[in-house]
């Protein structure tokens, strides 16, 4: 069974909510849509407040290359556009449309039926895929059709579509896999279209066999579709692990994915793909789960982008009394909330609910140098030194060892017998360390 | 409305923990201490029970009134390093002689440096060196008569029934010494107490820790097994003691042991699989490990074959902690390779 090669760990993986079947939340009464909701350019508001605006209108027009359009998710009036604070309570440039009815464009094909056929052209798609503002739902956010519009030097050779869904808790990626598997092998089919490439491999972890099964006895009739095992192994789901866990070839450091022909995608945006190509439908629903061993629930649902994560707990019975952290994302990469109030993006892919000793730090003891973070590192770098480096901000040495090669995995702290904090302190440095890489690199 | 935590991510932990990994080194050495109280009695207990209490007072005493911190006597290490003491010294040594180790130790080799993880030197072997060189006929044995048997090392029945007689010479002391009187090494070694089955189960010289291969032979396979540590230095030391007392060997057997007596006698085993694995004093790469464990080896064998000490584990560990920064200057070989220049 193929993994990556090195580095790695393995928590628990706690896939309790697997089972439960995609459900639509209800449409809150407001939402909340942020212009910030993928990698790049901020979007810029196209609507006033007064405004009607219908599901699936273009609320948010993208500046620049690497940036997105952002739609409407909900038909009502525009209340206001202006700073609103994120999960982080960060402000940030949101459109707030009061909910009336649920009128949706008429270009919107909301039928049930599942179109095989692609008729758009390598061009159209991409263009479509730009039009409907689908970002990468694997975590990064990042605009697909700029993934799909490699540099004229690169020359892709294949799509490799990530169900790893190596992130304990998290079981929307594998819904979508059990629930819409056709709708994943047409849009990995559009994939491999939009690229010019013949191959398409699907990833998936050992752990999900019934997805396994069900992808691999559909994809024949998807010709160039190949469904992967690989191990049961976190980051299995990261970009550079994933190429390497299944075509055995490494992205160099500081190049792009496609430097070994790979392009990666997520199961979720080979969904979105689909309904934008097929369906004429924009990225302005996701798919999230609602889970933790305290969470009242265990659910997966259809949200409309902008709604409240308070609106979304208070349906799946509240919060739980033992919850001491909410993520939204996965417990190894995904974000604490700091404001319940703040609103679903395009790429929220979980309401995760942490108990205070599943999730409390540890005071911090002295490294007794195992070397169990060095093991750790998918990545081959020294987690202990990035972190003793960075301590006393010693940039030329963070750069001597690579410190812009971290992928943020967590992997080290995870595994660090003494709890330090190790990733903190490399987050920072990286940051730090390249922006003085850039600053150099613009002279 | 809960409070909630908010911090950066990885929000869960591994759970694997300092006091844990002790507390699974310490298990791993229970074989060898009950080989060791099953062979020696009171005496080993005795040994056992001076040299953690005192560890652990020393640590505590320490950590509270000089360095004036919160106690770190919890995580265990101090423990790890009284076991470790006890195994490394004779099984009748006095209180204060253990005592004393334990200062050395804790206060000196581990405590001076800022406490666990900071030390450059292995605390139970810098003890054991700084006793050997202070109290050497305590701490070999070489004197020892054993009028009654005539045996050597003495039997079974022999050393049970009497605790003065531990203070047996080492077989490699023993051998050390009838090489230098001119009697050829395959007429020392048909003298009793020396077959490899001695050796391997229970050979009665030497330290409480060096008496049975085969207790901490299972004590190693537990650390391996609970992935405590890896195996790279174990093997580098015991296979480069072999290939390199395997040549000397083969080039003159009548001055130079065989192999497996190298490999089974004396400290490359306790040394091998616990004291050169200790995490904070070896290097953290795989490549850091086998040069490590390689060094250890030849050092070993260059101080048994020529030096004027019968063992040479201990010095050699030491040394080669001295060069553990240096090889932790190896990087781990990177998973992405370097992107070519445009």
């Amino acid at each position: 069974m193929r993994t990556f090669r090195m580095g790695g760990v393995h928590p628990a993986d706690k896939k309790i909510s697997q089972n439960a079947q995609i459900e639509k939340l209800p449409v809150p009464k407001m939402v909340y849509i942020s212009m910030i909701q993928h990698l790049g350019a901020p979007a810029v508001p196209c609507v006033a407040p007064g405004d009607k605006v219908k599901v699936g209108q273009v609320i948010g027009t993208p500046t620049g290359f690497v940036s997105a359009p952002v739609h409407s998710s909900v038909s009502g009036t525009v209340k206001s556009v202006g700073m609103i604070n994120d999960l982080s309570k960060r402000p940030v440039n949101t459109v707030v449309i009061e909910v009336e009815g649920d009128e949706w464009l008429e270009t919107i094909d909301r039928t049930d039926t599942i179109n095989r056929d692609i008729v758009l052209d390598q061009k159209q798609i991409i263009e479509r895929i730009k039009e409907c503002g689908v970002v990468g739902l694997g975590g990064a956010t990042f605009p697909t059709n700029v993934k799909l519009s490699p540099p004229p030097t690169a020359k892709p050779t294949c799509v490799i579509i990530n169900g790893a869904e190596c992130e304990p808790y998290l079981t929307s990626d594998y819904r979508v896999m059990m629930e819409m598997p056709e709708q994943v092998l047409i849009g990995g089919t559009i994939f491999m279209k939009a690229l010019g490439v013949a191959k398409c491999y699907i990833g998936i972890e050992e752990n999900k066999p019934e997805a396994i099964k069900k992808l691999s006895s559909l994809a024949v009739n998807y010709p160039g579709i190949e469904v992967v095992t690989l191990k049961k192994k976190y980051p299995q789901g990261g970009e550079k692990q994933l190429i390497d866990a299944v075509i055995g070839k490494k992205v160099p450091s500081q190049g792009l994915p496609v430097d070994t022909g790979a392009v990666v995608q997520n199961v979720g945006t080979a969904f979105a793909v689909y309904e934008a190509v097929q369906k004429n439908k924009p990225l302005f629903e996701g798919i999230m789960t609602v889970t933790g061993d305290c969470s009242k629930q265990q659910r997966n649902f259809v949200h409309r982008v902008g709604t409240p994560l308070s609106f979304i707990m208070d349906y799946c019975g509240g919060v739980p009394e033992d919850a001491a952290k909410i993520i939204s994302g996965g417990p190894m990469m995904g974000k604490a909330v700091a404001n319940t109030d703040a609103p679903t993006l395009k790429g929220t892919s979980s309401i995760l609910f942490l108990t205070e000793a599943q999730t409390k730090r540890q005071p911090e003891g002295n490294c007794i140098r195992c070397g169990k973070c060095v093991e750790a590192c998918p990545m081959g770098l020294e987690p202990y030194l990035l972190n003793k480096l960075g301590r006393a901000t010693m940039t030329e040495e963070l750069e001597a060892h690579h410190v812009y090669d971290c992928i943020e995995c967590g992997c080290c702290q995870f595994t660090c017998p003494a709890y330090i904090p190790l990733l903190d302190t490399i987050r920072q440095s990286k940051a730090t360390v390249m922006k003085i890489m850039r600053s150099r690199n613009s002279k | 409305m809960n409070t909630l935590i908010v911090s950066p991510s990885p929000h869960v932990h591994g759970k694997e923990s300092t006091r844990k990994l002790m507390g699974d080194v310490v298990i791993a050495l229970l074989p060898a201490v009950l080989v060791s109280i099953y062979f020696f009695g009171l005496g080993a207990i005795h040994l056992v029970c001076v040299s953690v209490l005192s560890c652990i007072l020393f640590e505590y005493l320490i950590q509270k009134f000089l360095l004036r911190g919160k106690s770190t006597v919890g995580d265990m290490s101090a423990i790890v390093t009284g076991v470790l003491l006890a195994l490394n010294l004779p099984v009748c040594s006095p209180w204060w002689l253990i005592v004393i180790g334990a200062f050395v130790a804790i206060g000196i080799a581990k405590m001076t440096f800022g406490g666990l993880g900071q030390n450059l030197f292995n605390p139970a072997l810098v003890a054991r060196v700084v006793l050997l060189v202070s109290f050497p006929v305590l701490m070999t044995g070489t004197a020892f008569h054993a009028p009654e048997t005539g045996y050597i090392f003495g039997t079974e029945s022999f050393v049970r029934g009497s605790l003065d007689a531990t203070s047996g010479a080492t077989p490699l002391s023993f051998v050390k010494e009838q090489l230098a009187q001119g009697v050829s090494v395959q007429q020392v070694m048909e003298l009793p107490g020396l077959s490899y089955t001695q050796l391997l189960f229970a050979s009665m010289g030497g330290s409480a820790g060096e008496i049975s291969a085969v207790a901490l032979l299972l004590g190693f396979i537990y650390l391996l097994f609970r992935r405590v540590i890896k195996p790279w230095i174990s093997l580098s030391v015991l296979i480069t003691v072999f290939v390199f007392a395997g040549i000397l060997w083969l080039a003159d057997s009548t001055k130079f042991t065989d192999p497996v007596f190298n490999v089974l006698g004396g400290g490359v085993i306790l040394g091998a699989f616990f004291m050169a694995t200790d995490y904070v004093t070896s290097p953290m790469t795989t490549k850091g490990q086998i040069i490590f464990g390689v060094g250890i080896g030849v050092i070993t064998v260059l101080i048994r074959a020529f030096g004027a000490y019968p063992e040479g584990v201990s010095f050699a560990i030491l040394i080669m902690n001295a060069t553990v920064p240096l090889l932790n200057r190896i990087q781990p070989k990177r998973f992405a390779v370097e992107a070519q220049k445009k």
